[in-house]
């Protein structure tokens, strides 16, 4: 109605607009929103090769229906949808919900744009911009991004800029959201962001996603500050993934062919090579809620806010269920559909939802989960925030812990799935087989070189490894990828019947040691642990060289402790190596290479290896002994004959092998104290392993003659074998002679 | 309060001559017909702190300031001036003194500096934040306040080379980072983790330090003794605390404390929380990274506002833009009541007939002028004997000054007892005390004084 009114008035003068008497004629064209339904992105494999990101169910629904219903809600009144993988199913959806060809008056139309040969936002929007739809302002938003903030300020904000100032082309809208000291990271998994932005204006003058952590600084150009001498520079601030642009946004995606990635190619390009003065601004989102599901753990996390309400209207209760009755919202955030069936001596707890037409059976424990339609449920099974998708079959005594499972899959009795895990449609887990933590498995193989069908990944948006090319790291690790169906390191032979059917994916790009940032298991205790101690191990050694002050005196002291945490990263990173040899799996020429590859690194000294190859062999030994002197003192000697020859690698003069003593009474006294009052038993031993030499203990006992009492007690311990080997010494000379 | 100033008076400065001379040191230099001195120790008056340390570079500075401060301050303040030696910087200055500091806090405050700003609010700040040091920060004269007629152009052409790169966190109550006039051609670097830890940081370029500071005593002294290779409060003192404040100490209690709480943290079962980043409320650096460091060590700042007027008398530029904004502009802060053609003519002066004197100039008692004079945004000290059809603009004649007929000044600084011949011009000179200047002499832009 009011489009056909500002037309007919539209034919009287242009210039009439400005003397607005009713205000939807002063409106612009109608509000258009070009949606991504493709994130050009691996990190939801393997999941993502068979259907696309956007159709996934976030709490029973595909995320594209929050973004369609959000937009709708918006005022958005001409929605593009672009779709690249998967696109016949992206379609089918629409048509299957009812959006395509929905046009009355007041709802939003919905035009799917199809693409196979995209493999970026940037060439998604050169289609965009190919096929001339764009007409006036649109919202640029990804189909996986759940909000339901009020899009009228932003707008109103945008438009009146770009009155003021046509060079204004973008606004995005950023959220308030302080990312760990820890991790780095913030709570939708996303590396943290450094931004700058002129607290006037609004203006965003610098950019920066990626948590380099080799970049001890931001560094902000001269020019920025000369040109605006106050800005704010924010860590606290989360990128929401929602854009308001101009149409030059389209057609500065074409004259830069190579702008690929949203962020990284065009608002750096924007911001850093400052092309023809334009410009873009930011607004900061104090109310409403917005969210990219960018990863697994943003998945989980979004998923809870969901279930907590925070995107209302957005909730299991009111954004009805098409294909089953509603469900009802309890007390804590239960949502249970009304035809459950659910054991009575099952207990459901805070935060979980249960879709309809799904059994549950007696003593099933479900805490902060989401279970969708049609699962069957056994008995004593035990879920704790897991994400369980349509037509699930749990068998009993299950135990499912952190972990994503899709429609179909079976899992037979007694299986257990550790936390961080992804289990793809259809996959089949045996009785009692344990699947490990953070793994993927799939009934597709892992693709093992490029097909251009598929999802790309061309600039992946936040990893840490951004300058490796995308396939060579999976392509590498395809060697060993292609598991067959009956396998599972987990001893799962005993049980007769299979293990898993389908492949274990290796952790693609990621690499394991990453693996905790973004998946849906909460970080390990441990890791936090150690993150801290880095955290705090770093205070202190604040740089100091931008200033016009020479050093000050305490710095020497600065420099002493960063030397001896250096050495302690170096210990801690050849442990890890080690463990991971013992896990199995690393050859002991590649353990070699890899302490090698560690010791050039740190620039540390071969003495320094074998200290810390020492150390990690008697941890090891450490650990995997009960509490008795005696077992201790067994796999000690396991462990050592069984590392020798990796020890003998390092231990070439008198020298390296002196500091294996200390380091083995350091380790008596300070660290590993079970190890002191077998040390005299021990040290025998590393002289008949060959790991040191009499030389080596001889002087070390030399040394230590003249240390303090403390000093003395080991030498003091094995004093019997000092006094041995000297006389056994004198018979050698004797002999000699 | 329990406050303790000191002024940083300054001695004989080599940047000023020849306006200062050793019978004139820089305190006494006369503004506006009153001592440079007597604006901050009007000042320090008005926020009711009275025990001063007035810190004279020179015995001989010293003796004049001091018989000066005894006359003109008799019963408002307790001052007490010493003399140090010449050459110790600001922070070798308080050093020499440091043993006759007693209070809890320190406000230190140059004597250069002429400002609206009541120390009492810088020293409320401090009081009110728990701070160690407190820095006065404000805008900086981006092209001047007033002198867009005279040297706009000037201004232009050297404002970008030296910038003051102020960081403040949100509040803009603390300060995390400070480096003073780093060369523009630079970029800025900012540690991550001072990032990290706030979340939000607001950089400023455009504010510079006055150079009035409130200081824990404990603090300041335990710098000036460890570091005594420090020899300015601004370019090392204030960025050393800065520096230090997040830094854990190595020898203190600051880090025991961190471990407990952190303990704490770690065996309640939070770690899941934590793990989901939940309970990181956004005001933890306030409440957290700030209080717990390290025992009050905190760095913060007073901004003045724009509107407040802020500048330090340490070159012959700052010279004449402060003697006219002080009877322009900033009128308030000359004490002076101004006449309804907003300037002061003293009654005891006189005037020729046909004589004009404009808006925003000032005419000391005693001072006489022929026929036809015209001055214009001057100051005119006392007993000048001034001929017929002068004119004065923009420049500042000091007292006992004796100009002839058919002088044109411009631009200028005139010392005591300089005598001005018959149709001298000068233009952008300064004039040392008891100067002649020949009859018909032309100077541009020199600086003129007795050998």
């Amino acid at each position: 109605m009011s489009q056909k009114k500002s037309r007919s008035r539209g034919g009287g003068g242009g210039a009439a607009a400005s003397g607005d008497d009713h205000e939807d004629l002063a409106r612009p064209p109608p509000l258009q929103a070009v949606l991504l339904a493709d994130s050009f992105t691996l990190k939801f494999r393997p999941i993502t090769l068979e259907r696309p990101k956007v159709l996934l169910p976030l709490v029973h629904m595909p995320m594209i229906e929050y973004t369609l219903t959000w937009l709708e809600s918006a005022g958005v009144d001409e929605a593009f949808v672009f779709c690249c993988a998967h696109s016949h199913q992206v379609k089918e959806y629409l048509d299957k919900a009812g959006w395509a060809g929905k046009a009355g008056a007041g709802s939003m139309a919905v035009t799917a744009v199809e693409s196979h040969d995209a493999i970026s936002a940037g060439d998604a929007l050169r289609v965009i911009y190919d096929r001339g739809v764009i007409r006036g302002d649109f919202v640029l938003i990804s189909g996986d991004t759940i909000s339901n903030m009020s899009l009228k300020d932003a707008l109103q904000e945008h438009m009146d800029r770009k009155k003021k100032d046509p060079f204004a082309v973008m606004t995005m809208i950023i959220k308030h959201s302080k990312p760990s000291i820890l991790t780095h990271q913030t709570r939708l998994g996303n590396d943290e962001i450094t931004m700058a932005i002129d607290p006037e204006t609004k203006e965003l003058l610098y950019y920066e996603d990626r948590a380099d952590n080799s970049h001890l600084y931001v560094t902000i150009d001269k020019d920025i500050l000369t040109n605006n001498p106050t800005l704010q520079l924010h860590n606290d601030m989360e990128d929401c993934y929602i854009d308001i642009c101009s149409p030059e946004v389209l057609s500065l995606f074409t004259d830069n062919f190579d702008y690929q990635h949203l962020r990284r190619h065009f608002v750096k390009g924007l911001l850093v090579d400052d092309i023809m003065g334009y410009k873009i601004y930011t607004h900061e989102l104090r109310s409403g809620y917005a969210a990219r599901i960018d990863n697994f753990r943003s998945y989980d996390t979004v998923s809870k806010d969901v279930i907590q309400r925070w995107t209302y209207p957005m909730v299991p209760d009111v954004v009805s269920n098409r294909d089953c009755s509603e469900s009802r919202l309890r007390r804590q955030g239960i949502y249970v559909a009304s035809d459950v069936t659910l054991s009575h001596s099952a207990q459901i707890g805070a935060n979980s939802v249960v879709g309809s037409a799904t059994s549950i059976g007696d003593n099933c424990k479900v805490l902060n989960s989401v279970i969708g339609v049609g699962c069957k449920i056994g008995k004593n099974v035990f879920i704790n925030g897991s994400y369980i998708w349509d037509h699930v079959i749990i068998e009993d005594g299950c135990k499912v812990s952190n972990s994503l499972i899709c429609d179909g899959v079976h899992l037979r009795a007694g299986a257990i799935v550790e936390p961080g895990s992804v289990l793809s449609f259809k996959v089949e887990v045996g009785k009692n087989v344990t699947v490990p933590a953070h793994s993927k498995v799939s009934l597709l193989p892992q693709p093992s070189n490029e097909d251009s069908d598929e999802e790309l990944e061309y600039a992946d948006t936040n990893s840490g490894v951004t300058d490796s090319p995308p396939f060579s790291s999976m392509r590498s690790s395809g060697d060993q990828a292609i598991v067959p169906s009956e396998e599972d390191e987990s001893g799962t032979s005993e049980t007769g019947t299979c293990g898993v059917v389908g492949y274990i994916w290796t952790s693609a790009d990621t690499g394991i040691l990453e693996e905790w940032r973004q998946s849906i298991a909460p970080i390990p205790k441990e890791k936090l642990e150690e993150l801290e101690r880095a955290v705090s191990d770093e205070d202190g050694s604040e740089d100091e060289s931008n200033n016009l002050i020479l050093q000050d005196k305490d710095d020497s002291s600065d420099s002493v402790v960063e030397d001896d945490d250096h050495i302690s990263k170096f210990e801690k990173e050849v442990e890890e190596t080690f463990q991971r040899a013992m896990g199995g799996g690393v050859n002991r020429d590649n353990l070699i290479l890899e302490i090698n590859g560690l010791r050039l690194a740190y620039s540390l000294q071969h003495a320094d290896c074998a200290g810390a190859v020492f150390y990690s062999i008697m941890k090891s030994a450490l650990v995997a002994a009960q509490s008795t002197n005696n077992t201790l003192l067994k796999t000690t000697g396991e462990a050592l004959v069984k590392w020798k020859d990796l020890l003998r690698n390092y231990t070439k003069t008198v020298d390296e092998e002196m500091e294996i003593l200390l380091k083995f009474e350091e380790m008596c006294q300070e660290t590993t104290k079970e190890f002191s009052p077998l040390f005299a038993k021990i040290l025998p031993f590393l002289y008949d392993t060959e790991v040191v030499t009499e030389d080596a203990i001889l002087r070390w006992a030399e040394e230590k003659e003249n240390a303090d009492e403390s000093d003395k007690v080991f030498v003091k311990q094995s004093e019997d074998f000092i006094q041995w080997l000297k006389e056994a010494e004198e018979e050698d000379d004797e002999d000699e002679e | 309060m329990d406050f303790q100033v000191v002024v940083l008076a300054g001695g004989t400065s080599e940047k000023l001559s020849p306006l200062v001379s050793k019978d004139v040191p820089k305190a006494l230099l006369p503004v506006a017909n009153r001592p440079l001195l007597s604006y901050a120790l009007d000042l320090l008056e008005a926020s009711d702190l009275k025990d001063l340390i007035v810190v004279v570079e020179g015995q001989e500075a010293a003796q004049l300031v001091g018989a000066w401060v005894s006359s003109a301050y008799l019963d408002r303040l307790r001052v007490e001036v010493v003399a140090v030696s010449e050459d110790l910087g600001s922070a070798g200055a308080l050093r020499a003194i440091s043993k006759r500091l007693t209070a809890n806090d320190i406000l230190v405050i140059s004597g250069d500096l002429v400002t609206d700003v009541l120390p009492g609010a810088v020293a409320a700040t401090h009081r009110r934040n728990g701070a160690a040091v407190t820095a006065l920060l404000c805008s900086v004269p981006v092209s001047g306040p007033s002198d867009s007629a005279s040297s706009s152009g000037k201004d232009k052409a050297k404002k970008p080379n030296r910038l003051n790169i102020v960081v403040l966190d949100k509040t803009k109550h603390f300060l995390l980072h400070i480096v003073s006039g780093t060369d523009v051609e630079k970029d800025v670097r900012v540690h991550k983790r001072k990032i990290q830890a706030v979340g939000q940081m607001e950089i400023r370029s455009d504010l510079m330090d006055a150079h009035l500071y409130a200081f824990k005593r404990t603090i300041l002294q335990d710098i000036l003794e460890q570091k005594e290779a420090y020899r300015s409060i601004r370019l090392e003192v204030l960025p050393h605390l800065v520096r230090s404040q997040l830094r854990s100490d190595p020898s203190g209690n600051g880090t025991t404390v961190e471990e407990t709480g952190n303990n704490a943290v770690l065996s309640s079962g939070n770690l899941q929380c934590l793990a989901q980043h939940r309970v990181i409320a956004p005001s933890a650096f306030n409440q957290d990274v700030l209080s717990r460091s390290r025992g009050g060590h905190r760095c913060c700042a007073y901004i003045a506002t724009k509107s407040k007027y802020c500048h330090r008398l340490n070159s012959i530029q700052s010279y004449c833009d402060i003697n006219r904004d002080v009877i322009g502009e900033a009128s308030h802060l000359s004490g002076y009541s101004f006449s309804a053609q907003n300037n002061i003519i003293h009654p005891s002066s006189v005037l020729g007939s046909k004589t004009t004197i404009g808006p925003h100039c000032i005419l000391a008692e005693g001072s006489q002028l022929g026929d036809k004079c015209s001055v214009k945004r001057s100051v005119i000290g006392r007993h000048c004997r001034i001929g017929s059809s002068v004119k004065i603009v923009n420049s500042v004649v000091m007292n006992h000054v004796v100009i002839e007929d058919g002088c044109h000044i411009q631009g200028s600084v005139v010392c005591n007892n300089v005598q001005l011949q018959e149709r001298a011009v000068l233009k952008d000179c300064q004039i040392g005390a008891g100067y002649i200047v020949t009859t018909g002499s032309e100077h541009k832009a020199e600086s003129l004084a007795r050998k």
